[in-house]
């Protein structure tokens, strides 16, 4: 006998949640729980009492998972909303990311050169190194730290990924 | 007003909220909350043996009685025996609020002497949990802690209170009532729902209701409204384990349960039904069986408290997210304002009476030894009378009840359901005797179930509590042993009840009368005594060793291909359906 899996999708959640102890713990758990995916995930509060968080999850999942995860992430307690943003439709996703490249002579001109295409910019340079901060939807990030890869990559940090639905209206 | 401590806060909220009893266990991290409760004129507490069994006990209250159950223990070892009935209570949806004590604040992350992450721990196996770290807040908290494991889907909510905070003052009115304005369940269907399942109802030619333990928590409303429904649309009513008594077992439209151990004409109206209206019951894998072959050719209509038991397994065509006892009532009165006509379903009660012929609950009957479905039938027959409450342990014996043993009305079968808990019929029989001190109560027990909370003998001993024991003793841990015939050739590995206590002499050194039953002719008259005795009784009734428990779907099996005796098992299976559970 062999474990089947079933062909995922990918969805990016907002979650809009009360700001108290221990809800990422909740969140974060519950996927883990009941195993399911998280890609990223990335919270902070967003009202001016800082009272309500908003959390974006990127998960993949086939779609009757997906469906799930909403409807479990609904029942939770402090949770005010969910929505797919995926389903709803266009929106703007973006991540940060910190990439430290290290190297001389070719390598580093061609990191300095692949750094202004994908608009990076340099926010910290030794002769032997240099920290770029990118900003962009998750693929292009993936594709600038593929690059640097070949050019001397030495350390990333990414954000994951924040998201926000195109047009006037709120989630 | 004036401030308080947090504990006379936390008693204050317990008398507000109309809480009568609590079942608990005292230890060092509550010591507080213990004085504020000593000898209290309106709340009474049970002292249980076992953490675990004081959750069980709330069950039971909370199930015989529709109330939610308090539990009070300490920090550390009390919570985490807690954690089992916790997650019980939480896997068949009962209304419960635990509290626990916790180590004080400034001590919380250093391993302190019984400190244990409670928060950490039940998070994902209660409704909600809460740390309260200001004691001004304690009343909200509780109050909210009731009203989440009240509202929507009921479930326990746990509520840690760190000893410092039952020391220290505050005052408490001053936090606002909830913290979660957000909660607000949707209870109620609208119109175009009603009106849409009721469509379907009016023209279905082979509808089924599938009724679960949603009915039972929606209140005896629900069931009425049940039983008008059934009445006016003549369809067949089948249910869980956790709905039995919702529709009553003496109406000719009841089916028996349905699932791995229900009756071959329930199964098979659910596989050849063209509707089926399920209300309060979430197709759970024990209800489905094979999911791909699942009442295949039927239009499914869904209603549930809970959007994420919707489409969780089964997919449907007319989900509808709201309290079943609303939903049911509003259907009923929509049925009389439309003034439909109940349709003719002669031809598929014709089919429905076939597969009743099968007779799938008969068994054996023998001479010299107790067969243990008689011993429930014989149970039910000199009970009749007296509308018992009846708990179960888990195991053979369980499902043995739920077929043999029938129910008229809702909050009288209290079974361990989603997460099968031996150990949890005498201490919720407990729970519920407390509730109900004239009832008759009977935990129709295992001799290997019992053992996991035996200690509670002396709980129903201190409080004087009639309950009854009826130990259906095949010397196996029966379910166990059944599985090894079907999937492993019959190798017993640790599925023997070796080294049994005497559970006579065991009852009587708790001051319980104990009641051997060895032969069939002493059937009858073991049971009136039982019944007829003042006070505990443990009845050990030793029943047939090898007897096992039909009809049968094995896991992973076809509603189709219900096993109805012993000799169509086979005794070996293949790995797919080892792996299941
Ligand atoms: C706490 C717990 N541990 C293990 C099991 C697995 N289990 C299910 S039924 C059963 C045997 C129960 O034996 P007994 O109480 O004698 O009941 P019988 O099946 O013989 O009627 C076991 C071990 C369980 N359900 N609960
Ligand atoms: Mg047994």
């Amino acid at each position: 006998m062999h474990i089947k899996e079933t062909a995922p999708e990918r969805h990016v959640l907002t979650v809009t949640v009360d700001n108290e102890a221990g809800i990422l713990a909740r969140i974060a758990g519950m996927f883990t729980a009941r195993g399911y995916n998280i890609e990223s995930l990335t919270v902070a509060d967003v009202t001016e009492d800082h009272a309500i968080s908003r959390i974006t999850i990127v998960t993949n999942g086939p779609p009757h998972v997906i469906e799930q995860i909403i409807a479990q992430l609904d029942r939770l307690v402090p949770v005010h909303k969910v929505a797919d943003l995926t389903d709803i439709g266009p929106h703007v996703q973006r991540e940060l990311a910190l990439v430290k490249v290290a190297g001389v002579g070719e390598h580093r001109i061609e990191a300095l050169r692949l750094a202004e295409v994908y608009r990076a910019s340099v926010v910290d340079a030794t002769t032997e190194s240099f920290i770029f901060e990118l900003t962009g939807a998750p693929d292009k990030i993936q594709s600038f730290i593929d690059l640097m890869r070949q050019v001397g990559l030495v350390e990333v940090g990414r954000t994951g990924v924040v998201a926000i639905v195109r047009g006037k209206e709120a989630s | 007003m004036a401030e308080k401590s947090g504990a006379d806060i936390l008693v204050d909220t317990l008398v507000e909220q109309g809480v009568e009893v609590i079942f608990g266990y005292p230890g060092g991290a509550v010591l507080p909350i213990y004085d504020a409760i000593f000898e209290h004129p309106k709340i009474r507490h049970i002292l249980v043996r076992h953490e675990q069994a004081a959750t069980h006990a709330a069950e039971g209250y909370a199930r015989a009685t529709g109330k939610p159950g308090v539990v009070l223990v300490t920090s550390g070892p009390g919570a985490t025996n807690a954690v089992t009935g916790i997650t019980d209570a939480f896997m068949d949806s009962i209304p419960m609020v635990v509290i626990t004590g916790q180590v004080p604040t400034p001590l919380i992350g250093s391993d302190a002497f019984q400190e244990a992450d409670t928060v950490g721990i039940t998070r994902h196996c209660c409704k909600h949990n809460y740390l309260v770290k200001d004691p001004a807040k304690l009343g909200a908290v509780m109050h909210e802690a009731f009203f989440i494991a009240t509202h929507g889907r009921p479930g326990p909510v746990v509520v840690d209170i760190p000893k410092d905070v039952q020391v220290a003052k505050g005052n408490p009115s001053a936090e606002p009532v909830s913290s979660h304005k957000s909660y607000r369940p949707k209870t109620s269907a609208r119109m175009e729902e009603v009106d849409a399942a009721l469509d379907l109802i009016a023209k279905a030619d082979a509808p089924i209701f599938y009724t679960g333990g949603g009915i039972i928590n929606s209140g005896p409303e629900a069931s009425a409204s049940l039983r008008r429904i059934a009445e006016m649309t003549g369809a067949p009513v089948t249910s869980t384990l956790m709905g039995l008594g919702a529709f009553p077992a003496t109406s000719p439209q009841w089916m028996g349960m349905l699932g791995m151990h229900g009756t071959y004409e329930a199964n098979m109206a659910m596989n050849r039904a063209d509707l089926v209206i399920c209300l309060g019951a979430r197709f759970d894998d024990r209800v489905t069986g094979r999911l791909d072959a699942f009442s295949p050719g039927s239009t499914k209509i869904h209603v549930d408290i809970d959007r994420s038991s919707i489409n969780k397994t089964v997919a449907v065509h007319l989900p509808i997210v709201a309290d079943v006892g609303d939903f049911l009532a509003a259907l009923c009165a929509r049925w009389e304002e439309r003034a439909l006509e109940r349709r003719n379903l002669s031809e598929w009660w014709a089919r429905i009476k076939g597969w009743r012929a099968t007779e799938c609950l008969a068994y054996p009957e023998h001479d010299e030894l107790i067969m243990p479905q008689r011993a429930i039938e014989n149970l039910f027959k000199a009970t009749r009378g007296r509308n018992p409450i009846i708990t179960t342990e888990v195991g053979q014996h369980q499902m043995w009840a739920a077929q043999h043993f029938h129910f008229d009305d809702p909050n009288k079968w209290l079974t361990s359901g989603g997460l099968g808990t031996m150990g949890y019929g005498l201490p919720a029989a407990i729970g519920a005797q407390i509730a109900f001190p004239d009832a008759l109560v009977i935990d129709i027990a295992g001799e290997a179930s019992i053992q996991m909370n035996i200690q509670e003998l002396a709980t129903a001993t201190q409080y004087r509590l009639p309950v009854k024991i009826f130990i259906l003793n095949n010397e196996y841990m029966g379910m166990v042993r059944q599985w090894q015939e079907l999937t492993y050739e019959s190798r017993y590995s640790s599925s023997y009840s070796d080294a049994l206590p005497d559970f006579v002499k065991l009852g009587e050194a708790y001051g319980w009368t104990g009641i051997r039953i060895e032969k069939p002719d002493e059937l009858d008259a073991g049971i009136d005594a039982m019944i007829n005795t003042d006070g505990p009784v443990i009845v050990d009734c030793r029943v047939a060793k090898l007897a096992n428990c039909f009809p049968m779907i094995p896991s992973g099996a076809a509603h189709t291909e219900m096993l109805l005796q012993a000799d169509e098992v086979s005794g070996k299976m293949d790995d797919e359906a080892k792996a299941l559970v």
